[in-house]
């Protein structure tokens, strides 16, 4: 690549989702930035809400996570600086190949959602506050349903992160939601395949957050900042692109 | 599969995991071992309770020590200001923490068994309390080996405390037992079976090493 | 010279009753009972082991006295380690030459190397012997030494006590068994239900015991050669 090696500097502490990080994309942005800056990026995967906590408590220097409500009142509140847009993925409803709702191959996601209820198929959900979670309760809300009461024997809480939550779907054949970059890499489909996929509303932005130097003074704001910097900088949005499962590319970079 | 063992990846958490572990017991046996053997001679108020607090102690939820260290070396918490979260430092402090009191609790059990045939003697001779326990901790050597293999093999196996403390980063503090939850999470099998492998094997070896020294020196030493 | 030893008005719990006492230097004492009558309590309040519930135990001056068990205990280390120990808790500092003297006096020279636990119990006995040598001590208590050692382990003791006695040490030892008493004392203390009731000189007290129940004791046993 012709990039001198930085030599190492220092460490910053980004706290991330687990959905994020197992989609290998860490994996594969963060040594370009280490060489390129000498800044080592430890990840921290925990769910969404646990991140933002991270952030609140001091424990992380940047937050880098996928809920924009939850976000911009994580900097009203001034735990951090200012909220960038970075990337967005999508998710998609998998399911078993019996499809035994009907919804295979539609673009539908809210009609799918509410065949699922009428059908009372199983369904795995996170439960776990994770942004995936937040974006399925998004969904329900969407469809006009109110799952918390509606939902059945049928609607399970798997209160765990992605990668269980789908073993968990594979095993009793139901569906679920997932981004794209977990089920890409998820090695234990069973009889899952891609239900639905491509509506707008799946879609789900990325943003990062540099955690507030005046709330937290010990926040390495320098080298947090050359990481924000660098991921919306036109090198680090060519990472982003690069990255591919099987030739198939799950983030899309967005930042303005 | 076997290929897996090739991989440079899995050496490294290897490593790093001993490294964690074999630290953590080195600290803990310098705190439980002098601590163990001075409750085994000692006379003071309390001590039975103390002997009890230590034997329960040794049941402690590695998780649950997790959370504790968690909140202690967290920003917001009273330690936090030696940034030692998510770093191998904090799975080696959260992982001293759950051992220390199965050395202290072995070792005094140990010690305490050879005080009782050794006291009449010792005292006779003339060795005060503090001098015949340090005697008591050589002759029962081989016995806290014993011991301190066994927290070894404890600090090896557990994950819920590193797990909390260390954030399972990729190359930092991510070891056997955290990087087999993940892998095994992701559905992502050959890492997690690989590093089980070595990971029964270790325990394997440090249980087997423990019971052939208690043996040997029986057989030697008498 | 630390004798004489006295004890005053001693008693320890229900097992030794108020008893005075004075050990002197020179003669070899025998303290002889049935088992029960307080004979290992006695020698522990003595040694200093044990401390009374009333009265005084007092020596005349500091010196060193030792003692050695039925039981012999022995550290995990070899022989001539054991022995070692013992002179560097006495605060003696070259402690190797002493020890191995000390070893060839008992017999045990050849097995200085051997670790000190897997010895016989005859061997250990003798070790134990060896310790109490090293130190030489003014006074050299003995708790049934012999109790549990075949009857040709039991002599090679009993020659190493005489050995000591001949080196000038003070014996004060409990046994049950009369016959080494026979051998051993020069006077007799007998011991019953914690009371001192007879205290003579051996050969008066074997063929004109005073009391009825020092009487009976001596019949009741076989006398051993």
């Amino acid at each position: 690549m012709g990039l001198a090696h930085a030599a190492l500097i220092g460490f910053i502490t980004v706290a991330s989702t687990t959905s994020t990080e197992q989609s290998g994309l860490f994996r594969h942005l963060l040594p370009i930035f280490e060489k390129k800056t000498g800044i080592q990026a430890r990840v921290v995967a925990l769910g969404t809400g646990q991140s933002l906590d991270m952030g609140k408590r001091g424990d992380a220097d940047v937050v880098f996570v996928h809920a924009k409500a939850l976000e911009e009142k994580f900097v009203a509140e001034g735990y951090g600086v200012k909220r960038f847009e970075v990337m967005y993925n999508d998710f998609v409803l998998v399911g078993p190949k019996s499809d035994p709702a009907g919804i295979g191959g539609g673009k539908d996601i809210v009609a799918a959602l509410r065949r699922i209820l009428d059908k009372k198929a199983p369904f795995a959900s996170r439960g776990d506050k994770s942004g995936t979670h937040f974006a399925e309760l998004e969904l329900w809300k969407a469809a006009g349903i109110d799952i918390a009461r509606e939902k059945g024997p049928w609607y399970r809480d798997t209160g765990s992160g992605m990668g269980p939550t789908l073993n968990t779907a594979s095993g009793m054949n139901a569906y679920a939601l997932t981004d794209r970059g977990t089920w890409l890499s998820f090695k234990n489909r069973g009889n899952l395949v891609v239900s639905v996929e491509g509506d707008k509303r799946l879609f789900n932005q990325y943003g990062v957050i540099l955690v507030n130097p005046a709330k937290h003074p010990h926040v390495k704001k320098d080298m947090g900042q050359a990481f924000i910097d660098w991921i919306v900088s036109r090198e680090g949005q060519r990472a982003i692109a690069a990255y591919k499962i099987n030739g198939e590319q799950l983030f899309f970079p967005n930042a303005e | 599969m076997k290929d897996i063992f090739l991989d440079l990846r899995l050496w490294e958490i290897v490593v790093l995991s001993l490294q964690v572990s074999l630290s953590a017991v080195v600290l803990a046996t310098a705190v439980g071992l002098p601590l163990g053997a001075a409750v085994a001679v000692g006379r003071f108020p309390g001590r039975h309770a103390l002997i009890v607090l230590l034997n329960a102690l040794m049941g402690l939820p590695p998780v649950v020590v997790g959370l504790v260290v968690y909140l202690l070396l967290s920003r917001a918490g009273p330690l936090g200001d030696l940034g030692l979260l998510f770093t191998p430092a904090a799975m080696v402090i959260a992982q001293t923490v759950l051992v220390t009191p199965i050395i202290a609790a072995l070792t005094r059990q140990a010690i305490e068994d050879a005080w009782r045939e050794y006291e009449e003697q010792l005292r006779s001779l003339g060795a005060g309390r503090m001098s015949a326990a340090l005697t008591l901790v050589w002759d029962t050597r081989f016995s806290l080996l014993t011991a301190v293999l066994a927290g070894l093999g404890r600090a090896s196996a557990e994950v819920g405390a590193v797990m909390i403390v260390g954030g399972n980063i990729d190359g930092v503090t991510r070891v056997m037992t955290t990087t087999i939850a993940l892998e095994t999470s992701k559905g992502d099998l050959p890492l997690a079976l690989g590093l089980g492998v070595v990971l029964i094997a270790i325990v394997l070896v440090i249980n087997a090493a423990a019971m052939v020294i208690k043996e040997a020196a029986q057989r030697r030493y008498g | 010279m630390i004798l004489p030893l006295r004890l005053e008005a001693v008693s320890f719990l229900h097992v030794i009753k108020p008893l005075s006492l004075e050990l002197g230097a020179g003669p070899s004492t025998i303290i002889l009972g049935a088992n029960g009558a307080g004979k290992s309590v006695l020698m522990r309040l003595m040694h200093g082991l044990l401390r009374p519930t009333a009265g005084r135990i007092s020596w005349s001056s500091n010196g060193r006295q030792a003692m050695v068990f039925q039981r012999p205990v022995m550290l995990r280390r070899s022989a001539l380690d054991n022995v070692v120990y013992a002179l560097k808790v006495a605060g003696v500092a070259a402690a190797e030459r002493p020890a191995m003297d000390a070893l060839k006096e008992v017999g045990l020279a050849h097995l200085a190397h051997r670790p000190a636990r897997v010895l016989s119990g005859g061997e250990q006995q003798r070790l134990a012997l060896a310790r109490a040598w090293a130190l030489h001590p003014e006074v050299l208590f003995l708790d049934e030494p012999t109790a549990s050692l075949d009857p040709s382990a039991a002599r090679e003791i009993e020659s190493i006590i005489r050995a000591f006695d001949a080196a000038g040490t003070k014996i004060v030892m409990a046994t049950h068994n009369l016959g080494q008493a026979r051998r051993l004392a020069d006077e007799v203390i007998y011991l019953h239900q914690g009371r001192v009731l007879e205290r003579t000189p051996v050969a008066e007290f074997f063929s004109r015991p005073a009391t009825a129940e020092a009487a009976a004791f001596i019949k009741g046993e076989l006398p051993w050669a």
